[in-house]
């Protein structure tokens, strides 16, 4: 009887040696007379454990993990094929605790089936949310949205259903689709897990989009830094068109959707919408001044509908299973789950899917373990290279969009990284102005010349040269960009900056060896 | 091993007719374009302008303001360095220091045999398992300055 092994194909795997690991998984199994049939799925999160090897037995799938190419004869003399027991051996994967623990609603099938099969797909509950879809017009698709208190997962927040409803009541010869898959936030890797490793649940949301504001045509904008992705986006679309989920006559409903994927070039403010939908026209990807919105005139001048790949792939699960029991997850007007990622210096990474309202300390502490290199906590940046940096007093802040505000922080899109006792704020908050310079699309001053201006003045603070002085410009300077920017790249880059400076003082008076006279 | 052809106007517009069907098909034309060639020859601005009738500044300015599409030739392979936060907490600002002072390059500079360009980059996705690196797409994680040494030996055979 043939054996089913599951090797992972998510970047994360394939850089720790996943394709090796599953070319010798199989000459070994064959040189034993073995029968296997390797699927390469997506990865379940538990970054430290990968590449985690599964195998299909008689009790359910046993996991193996981190399985390096040096371990894999020893596994297969210990009987891996029939769950046998060996030092990796880490049982039932979905006991262990940092799975066990999560509220997986988006993520339910990530690293579970093949990726770019639409029957293992269907067989583990897709497109059921589509099916539902159908049965509803389009005012009763919006407001399972609206009800289900969805808010953009991209870092804004914004209320799906809102914009859903905007661009289905637009009147227009053609509509669009966009998914924003420009995950360009360091600490962030949610949608390139779910685009690798379940992308029909991202296809199957954008299609409910589509039927229900009646647009016939979707984008997913993806980054070029993500190549598996792109890969994996490909070959998912191909199978879906052949298999009658995409195209002319989705699901035999006799409605239209047709997606195509687009690849960035390495530009992180083609995540903010407006400049976004400036590339994916073929520009430079400039930030457009808004009104008009996007939902009324977005990609080429037809209305759009903007979503982040976390937005679409909660859909199908709140179709299928309905607004309240989506709900009944989350806290005050965060609702739902966050798909968290925790990263950086931290012994336990990954992907954490967990209803808003878990607070920093649990995430880092009960998911995390610590830091990888087993020193203290210092410093958590959360929400990506525009969110604050938190000291140790704030980690029992809860994810949620108000309560993050509250603090001046942000969950952005969910990303948590963390630094150990070894971190400079002072270079971190001259990264934070560095990266804006060398990102900022331009168009408005208080970013394209701010950001410069900050690294020099933050250079100066650095040398120890007028510290004091030059702090306050910074702060000043830092009051003008949030003010004055036009878009979240320039208006946010200050809450790295600040919160680096408010909450770690020591680090930006440490110089002061320098004469005032070499200013 | 070439894994690039040279610059060619007539292949060149070959692509370029393959894509001009796309909606927004500027990007997707420079894309397959540094993927046949390696870099987007200045030939290519008045042919993907022509093509797509565009002027030859609107086709330069979208070309100079991405970070992935280069002007000239680079090395036989692309390294890519992750410089984003999540990296950075794992010391990565002091591994490619040692791996550029391996190197023998700096930041968007080919090595003296012509067998690597290094260019930075802000993150690849692989923040819990950093600091992490692409070579011709293929991820590292888990980045040391031998791994990258070694990669780059596997690719050159």
């Amino acid at each position: 009887m043939s054996v089913t092994l599951y090797v992972p194909r998510d970047a994360v795997a394939l850089g720790l040696g996943a394709n090796k690991v599953a070319r010798a998984l199989f000459a070994g199994a064959e040189r034993r007379g073995l029968d296997v049939t390797i699927v390469r799925t997506g990865s379940r999160g538990l970054a430290w454990l990968e590449p985690m090897v599964e195998v299909g037995t008689s009790e359910g799938r046993i996991a193996y993990g981190p399985v390096k190419l040096a371990d894999v004869e020893a596994l297969l003399d210990a009987g891996l094929t029939t769950g046998g027991d060996h030092a990796l051996r880490l049982g039932d994967p979905e006991k262990i605790p940092f799975l066990a623990r999560q509220q997986r609603l988006t993520f339910h099938r990530c690293g579970v089936i093949d990726p770019v099969s639409v029957d293992d797909y269907r067989a583990h509950g897709g497109y059921r949310g589509l099916e539902a879809a159908l049965k509803l017009d389009a005012e009763g698709v919006v407001a399972a949205v609206r009800d289900s208190g969805l808010r953009g997962r991209g870092g804004a927040g914004f209320p799906a259903g809102i914009k859903w409803n905007t661009v289905m009541l637009a009147q227009a010869d053609q509509k669009y689709v966009v998914c924003n898959a420009d995950e360009g936030d360091s600490g962030t890797f949610a949608d390139r897990m779910m685009m690798e490793g379940d992308p029909f649940n991202l296809i199957e949301g954008m299609t409910i989009a589509g039927v229900a504001t009646g647009a016939t045509r979707g984008y997913i904008y993806l980054r070029s830094e993500y190549p598996q992705a792109f890969a994996t986006l490909k070959e998912a679309i191909a199978n879906g068109i052949q298999a009658g989920v995409l195209g002319d006559d989705v699901l035999g409903s006799g409605k239209s959707f047709h997606l195509d994927v687009r690849l960035g070039a390495g530009a992180y403010i083609c995540g903010e919408e407006t400049s976004l939908l400036e590339s994916l026209e073929g520009k430079r990807g400039i930030v457009r001044a808004k009104p008009p919105i996007p939902a009324l005139k977005g990609f080429l001048g037809k209305p759009t509908l903007v979503n982040n790949v976390m937005t679409f792939t909660a859909v199908p699960w709140i179709l299928d299973n309905g607004a309240k029991a989506y709900a009944d997850y989350g806290m005050g007007r965060s609702l739902g789950t966050l798909p968290i990622q925790l990263a950086g210096n931290i012994k336990h990474g990954g992907l954490i899917e967990m209803a808003f309202g878990i607070t920093l300390r649990q995430v880092i502490e009960d998911f995390g373990g610590g830091t990888r290199s087993g020193r203290p906590v210092r410093a958590v940046q959360v929400g990506g290279p525009l969110g604050a940096y938190f000291p140790d007093h704030l980690l029992d802040t809860p994810l949620d969009y108000e309560a993050m505000a509250a603090q001046k922080g942000l969950v952005g899109h969910g990303g948590i990284v963390v630094f150990d006792d070894t971190v400079d704020m002072a270079a971190q908050a001259r990264f934070a102005f560095e990266f804006c310079a060398t990102e900022s699309c331009g168009k408005c001053t208080p970013c394209r010349v701010g950001a410069t201006r900050g690294v020099e003045t933050m250079d100066k603070v650095i040398a120890g040269i007028r510290p004091e002085a030059n702090l306050t410009l910074i702060a000043d300077l830092c009051e003008v960009m949030t003010d004055g920017s036009l878009c979240a790249m320039g208006g946010l880059t200050p809450m790295p900056v600040m919160s680096a400076i408010t909450h770690f003082p020591e680090d930006f008076t440490r110089a002061g060896s320098l004469p005032v006279a070499a200013e | 091993m070439a894994r690039h052809e040279p610059w060619s106007a007539e292949r060149a517009t070959g692509i370029i007719a393959e894509h001009t069907h796309l909606e927004g098909a500027t990007l997707p034309i420079l894309h397959a374009l540094q993927e046949t060639f390696g870099y987007v020859d200045t030939g290519a601005v008045p042919l993907i302008a022509d093509a797509l009738n565009l002027s030859r500044a609107e086709v330069h300015g979208c070309i100079t303001f991405y970070h992935d599409f280069r002007a000239h030739p680079a090395g036989r392979h692309e390294v890519k360095l992750c410089r984003a936060e999540a990296c950075q907490a794992m010391g990565s600002d002091t591994l490619h220091r040692e791996i550029l002072g391996r190197l023998g390059c700096g930041w968007h500079e080919t090595t003296a045999d012509g067998n690597a360009t290094v260019e930075p980059v802000y993150c690849l996705g692989l923040c819990a398992n950093g600091p992490a690196a692409l070579i011709d797409g293929e991820p590292l994680a888990h980045l040391t300055a031998d791994a990258l040494e070694a990669a780059l030996t596997e690719v050159r055979q």
